[in-house]
């Protein structure tokens, strides 16, 4: 354990920095030479890489459960005796971390909020708040696409969904890398990281129960699960989860995105000639650069194949690995902008099949949409510059990009 | 030609509505319903055919009109 990998399919590490960069080639090999890989590293993880098994394993909730579904172990609390702390590693992000017979209604309580209609009301706000982010360096002739404009999208989005002012964007932000980027490898951070956060949504409900307002912490406040009132530690849950989830993730969709484009003018020109395809692009973004890798637990001993896995064994659901499989797409390593056949798992399959997933489009489509609308022309200054994280959500983290 | 969307399969990812709003209806969760009786008028049946290939739950199927 520990140092260079020398053989992928026994002894894989999903922070090694290079498979961070660039994991397809590693990908292409486990699936040739052993579809479902092992490792010590990190706790210990299986990772299936074949389109036909992430499938499968996804939609078997009763042998894989979801109730923990980061790709690190979180190691004990920094702090045994804060009650705060124990809370975040306990409470669980419901429904994201249920099964059923929770997450049945718990995700049903979710949906509505997300649907096609609903996050099409989010439009004009959001499609604003991409023009004055390119207002902002629009004449410099440069921007980091990652840190100044897709980092920027997503967390103000979702904090006019919760009803929390957007100054709060950035601070959001840190929160959330620490919990998912920064924290996966290092308790402390992740534990600090958690109570942060809800910390401030405890404070944030208590203001809603005295003054409920319009927002989805007043929704979640004000709905009923079997005649009651949704408990607290519920709510307190879900909201975790609509911070958590709906930051990083499309953050990395919308990065992935412009750095491909940025790297394909033919892409670009299309895109600026046919706008009608955008949607369809968008599929095939998601596809090829799909950001999140979620796990599973093993509920019982079992025969996976060949394989003998055991209660508590971790799956990791490579959801992007298994986008690029050749058995399931035509030359999967090739952005084809029009594929017209894309039945991606970008947002997973099965009953956890990504609650935000319109929401997420949403945001892609305008992100690019008014990008393009005023910079239709712009590289990478550097290829070699750009940053990666990865583990449970791969996009860019800073990527310089220069435009006439 | 008929299109199908079974319940049990649907998870709401909305692909076939983005593909043909002619052909499916969605209720407030996002679940995903053949309007009508389904059938699909032939202008319509690659619409149908791309619904099909792009649902990741393979939850649509078409059947021939003309089976008895």
């Amino acid at each position: 354990m520990g140092g260079p990998v020398e053989d992928w399919t026994t002894d894989y590490d999903i922070f090694d920095p290079a498979y961070i960069r660039d994991p397809y080639p590693v990908w292409d090999e486990l699936r040739q030479q052993c579809p479902v890989a092992h490792t010590e590293r990190w706790g210990g993880s299986w990772m299936p890489t074949r389109y036909a098994d992430l499938f499968d394993i996804a939609r078997d909730v009763q042998h894989f459960s979801s109730r923990n579904v980061l790709v690190a172990p979180a190691g004990p609390p920094p702090d045994h005796e804060d009650a705060e702390a124990m809370t975040a590693f306990e409470v669980g992000a419901p429904p994201i971390t249920s099964d059923p017979p929770v997450h049945t209604w718990a995700r049903r309580l979710l949906l509505p909020p997300f649907s096609i209609k609903a996050v099409a009301q989010l439009e004009p706000e959001t499609r604003e708040l991409c023009r004055s982010l390119i207002d902002g360096f629009l004449d410099a002739g440069r921007a980091d696409a990652a840190a100044d404009y897709a980092q920027q999208i997503p967390p103000r989005v979702i904090a006019g969904m919760l009803g929390i002012p957007k100054e709060m964007a950035g601070t959001f932000t840190d929160w959330v890398r620490g919990f998912l980027e920064y924290g996966l490898t290092n308790a402390d951070i992740r534990g600090e990281a958690a109570r942060s956060i809800f910390g401030f949504l405890r404070e944030r409900i208590d203001e809603r129960k005295e003054q409920p307002s319009d927002d989805l912490i007043s929704y979640l406040l004000g709905s009923e699960v079997n005649g009651r009132p949704v408990p607290e530690p519920h709510v307190l849950g879900t909201c975790f989860l609509l911070l958590v989830a709906g930051i990083d993730t499309t953050w990395s969709s919308i990065g992935s995105a412009l750095w491909h484009l940025a790297q394909h003018p033919e892409d670009r020109a299309r895109l600026v000639a046919e706008p009608e395809l955008m949607p369809i692009a968008v599929e095939e973004l998601l596809r090829a650069y799909s950001p999140v890798t979620m796990a599973r637990v093993v509920t019982e001993e079992l025969e996976y194949g060949e394989l003998r896995m055991c209660l508590g064994d971790k799956v990791l659901m490579s959801f992007p690995a298994a986008n690029r499989d050749p058995e399931k797409f035509p030359d999967p390593d090739k952005v084809i902008i029009d594929r017209a056949e894309n039945p991606h798992i970008a947002f997973g399959v099965g009953i956890h099949r990504c609650a935000g997933s319109n929401l997420a489009r949403m945001e892609m489509r305008l992100s690019i949409e008014e990008w393009l609308a005023r910079i239709p022309e712009f590289r990478l200054e550097d290829p070699d510059a750009v940053t990666w994280a990865g583990g449970q959500v791969r996009g860019p983290r800073s990527m310089p990009v220069v435009f006439p | 030609m008929r299109v199908r969307v079974d319940g049990e399969k649907c998870q709401g990812h909305n692909r076939c509505f983005a593909v043909a709003k002619e052909l499916f209806e969605l209720d407030e969760y996002g679940y995903s319903h053949e309007i009508g009786d389904g059938v699909v008028p032939p202008e319509l049946e690659e619409k149908a055919r791309l619904a099909v290939a792009n649902c990741p739950e393979r939850a649509i199927s078409i059947a021939d009109t003309e089976e008895a």
